[in-house]
């Protein structure tokens, strides 16, 4: 019987998780032990210290490139920014959970998610000002799996970082406190469809082993390299494309997308839509740059197509929506075909992944903030009912609330790419590298999309602008600190990464490193 | 000051103007003096670094000068770089000169719904920042970050203060441009990749691009993403159908800027990247392109006088004019080309005063439709001698600035394109024919229409004082909602209101209550009508600034090099 080795673990290297994810573990403890009345803070304070721990553990980590724990992580520049990227947001999606000034409620979840809808206790806890304080601990493991996700470096640890980003998402997708059967239907078709993709992976996974004889990047890649065009390597390769572009929505594997965006409480739908897109996305860039960087024609015509896909199906679905969240989870989708413009060209440059890793980066943290601050503001716009997300309610909003439609105006044009916002700089850089890389076609695809997409931006605009406002409008709520916290942060820095992007530009160049 | 702020502070100044201008407490219905004093003190000021600016320019110096670069974004290789050569000098100076104007004359007006003049002002001033910065810019992306960024405040200047159907015209202006704008930013970003390429290291630096020597196959993608852009904008003839709404829904200062400024950044496009980047291709496509200007200016034309509706007629002259831009600068000569740009201020100026004039009418009638004006000359003598100089100018009657650049362009491309030439010609007996019915209908004739009796209320109308202005409008706002839902009842819907008051004051049936320019109408309109004239018989110290760029260019494109000056005014001998 040979020893058992223990794997060499870099503790330092690991900080970032290990924060979030005791955070995660002391949020349970709490929710366990806490004493009710003051646990909504307590467990506040607990996920804030995990997630900015892990963001000030990371940039202190930077510049750092090893693999670590047995080889199954890899923290590398890519890895680190990501990670800081996710850290970072889901600090400011927890500062949109914990808002308590704008429900009458006091809170977005639902006290107890598994009451059915309409029964006597759901109609009594729809009124009980009774907090739910679960979700902490839920998104602070799910921030915790998405980090892990993004330096994992063996496509079993990519699974386990899958599953624990997963399913607590799946959860807090259903603990909507307004429209609760909406909410529940999102929560149930996330999770069978997310179970679907789990399964894909899994399945691309075993067969990539079944080819390959490992489970570690570099030794795909080098077997890649090697071996060439094995029909069960590609086969594997392409199940695990799929199962990563279901969580990243990209089109056709975006079905869910419209119906769990709308359907779940919309700081969740915030998190969701720039966490984990930051989260699949790391994943993707990791396995297609370490693990099948070197036969990239294997990959390249799946991602061109399913790009130009993603852009159109996103752009033009976009346009027949009446509902700004569903609009958004299009544009969600066009955003993912937009990113897969700079996977393409991860292939180009000559170190480390060049300028399609780094712009892809880059855009990922633009797009990120810019759409979590257009969902936080979505949650200021209510009726009696919840949130007034029918565009027709939007009318006219300008003149009930200047500022709300201002901030509202700067993240549309941002999401539309005109110049002077975090957008416009995002596209130019990917559509830079993808012309680099040669693929210009798809660069002028995109440039159609990206004019079709405009215009149901342009057209929120024009509502809340140029429209007479409703009779029987929505109020646009006075938020408390967290949710203006967070509106501030993500509008300064949609402006300053469209006005001088320069420093992150640069830093998400120099980070551009990928190790395995 | 060192000279070469004067472009920084050009774009800084206003765009400072509009962020203090939408800063200000708002003010009690919709008179916001001091936003309108700070607007016009802020435009006066971008006049006065406009004209500093072109005395420290030196004709016969450097092709640009009063540069500056500040790396701005160093992994794209971006610079904010600025300077002008004198194309880009007289475009500088065109927009010192017209936006204090539209500001004096948008002093009246009132804000659809409860929106804020307050508002439009800003938005007007952040426009003049953004379309000085595109005359400015000598570094393509940042050219190309002001192309686009131009079009917010003008999508709000036309969605928030424009005419009935704003929304529409706002998003059809904003989605054109738009997809024009995204195209060349494929272009933009392959020319990038061609330098980088080619330089070792990308550059968006105008003058580092102009020496390469480009593939030219590549040269054509490059030359038609950056040619569908201006076209758009320019507009040149398929691609014109977004202006005659935008520029008649768009608030009548909004439509001066759209036309006079906004549009000529297609064809400075033309002159600026398309030709000296793209010498190859330009002079392959410039038989298509010469096509296109010469359809432009004869169906536009015929166009221009099927419209009822002032505004439009206006617009539609407008692309006609810009057909005959287009043809001079792709004739491949130094006349006509400098013909072009002096085309371009010319423009500027003499199709602003008719907008302006059109919007003063407007202003006291409450439609839009010629068929609902006649004789106002008999009581408005002032306002119809506006008209007619404003007219003229734009037929190009010689005397005035326009006949001067429209016979240089003819005698410049006579000679390199003679059969597109001839056409041409066409265009001008076209538009003496559209501008003159469009006088004669409006101004002669028996008195007509929605201002027959129309300013009764006030009782007193002798003297054209500032009540009356005021409550003119009362009449005037009534009319407009029925003019524009039911067109051809306009008329009689004016006529009712006027039979209305007329019962009560008992004038005279059928007499015309028009009250004629006043004082601040007048600083209005004379500036624009003594530029036209002043140009129209001395256009040489412009015509100075502009030869030695043309030629520049036009040895750039390898056409026409030794560049035969027009040193002597051609308007000479013909007054």
């Amino acid at each position: 019987m040979g020893d058992i080795t223990a794997p060499d673990l870099s503790l330092a290297a690991l900080a970032p998780l290990l924060f979030v994810f005791g955070a995660a573990c002391v949020g349970v403890l709490v929710e366990a032990f806490g004493p009710r009345g003051n646990r909504q803070p307590v467990q506040l304070a607990v996920a804030l210290v995990g997630t900015l721990g892990g963001l000030v553990s990371v940039l202190l980590l930077a510049g750092r490139g090893e693999v670590t724990a047995g080889g199954a992580l890899a923290v590398d520049g890519a890895a680190l920014f990501l990670q800081a990227v996710i850290a970072g947001l889901g600090a400011l999606s927890i500062l949109l959970f914990a808002e308590r000034a704008l429900d009458p409620a006091r809170s977005a979840f639902v006290t107890s998610a598994a009451v059915p809808v309409g029964s006597p206790r759901d109609r009594e806890q729809a009124m009980s000002p009774r907090v739910q304080t679960e979700v902490y601990p839920l998104a602070t493991f799910a921030i915790g799996g998405m980090m892990l996700f993004a330096a994992s470096n063996d496509l079993l640890i990519m699974f386990v970082a899958l599953e624990v980003l997963s399913l607590p998402l799946y959860l807090i997708s259903g603990m909507a406190r307004r429209r609760r059967l909406l909410s529940q239907e999102a929560a149930v078709k996330y999770f069978l469809l997310g179970a679907f993709a789990s399964g894909f992976f899994l399945y691309g996974l075993a067969l990539v082993y079944g080819a390959t004889g490992s489970i570690r990047l570099s030794d795909v890649r080098a077997y890649a390299a090697v071996g060439g065009a094995d029909v069960l390597l590609v086969l594997g390769l392409a199940l695990l494309v799929v199962g990563l572009m279901f969580k990243a929505s990209v089109a056709p594997f975006h079905t869910w997308t419209p119906d769990v965006y709308q359907g779940a409480p919309t700081p969740v739908t915030a998190f969701m839509a720039a966490c984990t897109k930051v989260a699949a996305f790391a994943a993707v860039l990791r396995l297609l740059y370490v693990a099948f960087g070197t036969s990239e024609w294997t990959w390249r015509p799946l991602v061109y197509g399913i790009a130009i896909v993603s852009m159109v199906v996103g752009a033009v679905l976009g346009l027949t929506q009446t509902d700004l969240k569903r609009m958004l989870a299009y544009s969600s989708i066009a955003h993912a075909g937009f990113l897969l413009v700079g996977v393409i060209a991860l292939g180009a440059g000559s170190d480390g992944g060049g300028s399609g890793l780094s712009s892809t980066m880059f855009y990922l943290l633009a797009y990120g903030l810019t759409t979590l601050g257009a969902f936080a503001v979505l949650t200021l716009v209510r009726d009696g009912d919840g949130e007034a997300t029918h565009l027709s309610q939007w009318a006219g909003l300008a003149q009930r609330s200047p500022l709300t439609a201002a901030i509202m105006g700067i993240f549309l044009l941002a999401l539309a790419g005109i110049p002077l916002t975090s957008g416009f700089t995002g596209k130019f850089a990917v559509f830079r590298a993808a012309i680099e890389d040669g693929a210009w076609p798809l660069v002028l695809v995109a440039v159609l999309a990206s004019a079709v997409a405009a215009f149901f931006y342009v057209r929120v605009i024009v509502l809340m602008y140029f429209s007479a406002p409703a009779e029987e409008g929505p109020t646009v709520g006075v938020p408390g600190l967290p949710t203006t916290i967070a509106l501030a942060v993500t509008v300064t820095a949609t402006l300053v990464l469209g006005v001088a992007p320069g420093p992150v530009l640069d830093l998400a160049q120099r980070a551009a490193i990928f190790v395995g | 000051m060192s000279a070469s702020l004067y472009l920084v502070a050009m774009i800084a100044v206003p765009a400072v103007g509009a962020a203090v201008t939408a800063a200000l407490p708002g003010a009690p219905e919709g008179r916001d003096e001091r936003a309108k004093r700070l607007a016009l003190g802020t435009s006066l000021v971008v006049l006065v670094l406009a004209v500093l600016a072109a005395l420290a320019f030196d004709p016969g110096g450097d092709r640009f000068q009063l540069t500056s670069s500040v790396s701005w974004i160093p992994d794209f290789g971006v610079s904010f770089a600025l300077g002008v050569d004198g194309i880009a000098l007289v475009m500088l100076l065109l927009i010192g000169v017209l936006v204090p104007v539209v500001v004096l004359a948008s002093w009246r007006d009132t804000a659809p719904g409860e929106r804020s003049m307050r508002t439009f002002f800003a938005w007007l001033l952040l426009l003049e920042s953004m379309m000085v910065g595109v005359f400015a810019a000598t570094d393509v992306f940042l050219f190309y970050v002001f192309f686009e960024a131009m079009l917010v405040p003008m999508y709000f200047l036309i969605g928030s203060f424009g005419g009935p159907r704003r929304q529409y015209a706002a998003v059809k202006f904003f989605l054109y441009s738009l997809v024009g704008g995204l195209v060349m930013l494929a272009a933009v970003i392959g020319l990038y990749v061609v330098s980088s390429s080619s330089l070792g290291e990308g550059t968006f630096a105008f003058d580092a691009l102009r020496s390469i020597e480009i593939d030219p196959g590549v040269q054509k993608l490059l030359f038609l993403g950056f040619f569908v852009a201006f076209a758009i904008k320019a507009p040149l003839v398929p691609f014109h159908t977004w202006l005659p709404d935008s520029g008649a829904e768009a608030p009548i200062g909004g439509a001066v800027l759209l036309v006079g400024v906004l549009d000529k950044v297609g064809t400075f496009g033309f002159l600026r990247y398309c030709l000296p980047l793209f010498p190859d291709a330009s002079r392959d496509f410039a038989p298509w392109v010469l096509a296109l200007a010469v359809a432009g200016i004869l169906y536009a034309a015929l166009l221009a006088m099927g419209q009822s509706d002032m505004k439009r007629l206006v617009s539609y002259t407008s692309i006609s004019h810009f057909g005959f831009i287009a043809l001079g600068i792709f004739a491949f000569s130094t006349e006509a080309a400098t013909g072009a740009v002096l085309y371009m201020v010319n423009h500027g100026i003499a199709t602003g005063l008719l907008f302006l004039v059109v919007g003063m009418l407007i202003a006291r009638g409450g439609s839009r439709r010629i068929a609902d004006y006649g004789g106002v000359a008999s009581r408005a003598p002032l306002l119809a001698g506006a008209f007619l100089v404003a007219g003229l100018a734009s037929l190009a009657l010689p005397g005035t600035n326009s006949f001067v650049s429209e016979f240089l362009v003819l005698i410049g491309s006579f000679p390199t394109r003679p059969v597109f030439t001839v056409l041409a010609t066409v265009g001008i007996i076209l538009a003496a024919l559209y501008i003159l019915l469009m006088y004669q209908r409006t101004m002669h004739g028996p008195p007509r229409g929605v201002l027959v009796g129309a300013d009764d209320t006030t009782g007193g109308h002798g003297a054209p004082d500032r009540e009356d202005a005021a409550a003119e409008a009362v009449p005037a706002a009534e009319a407009a909602p029925a003019s524009e839902t039911v067109p051809a009842s306009a008329a009689e819907a004016g006529a009712a209101t006027a039979t209305a008051t007329a019962t009560e004051a008992a004038p005279r049936a059928g007499s015309l209550r028009v009250r004629d320019l006043d004082r601040r109408e007048l600083a209005v309109v004379t500036p624009l009508i003594a530029l036209i004239l002043a140009l129209g018989f001395y256009p040489q110290p412009v015509l100075d600034l502009i030869e030695p760029a043309v030629a520049a260019t036009m040895s750039d494109v390898g056409a026409d090099p030794a560049g035969t000056a027009p040193d002597t005014d051609p308007t000479g001998g013909t007054d």
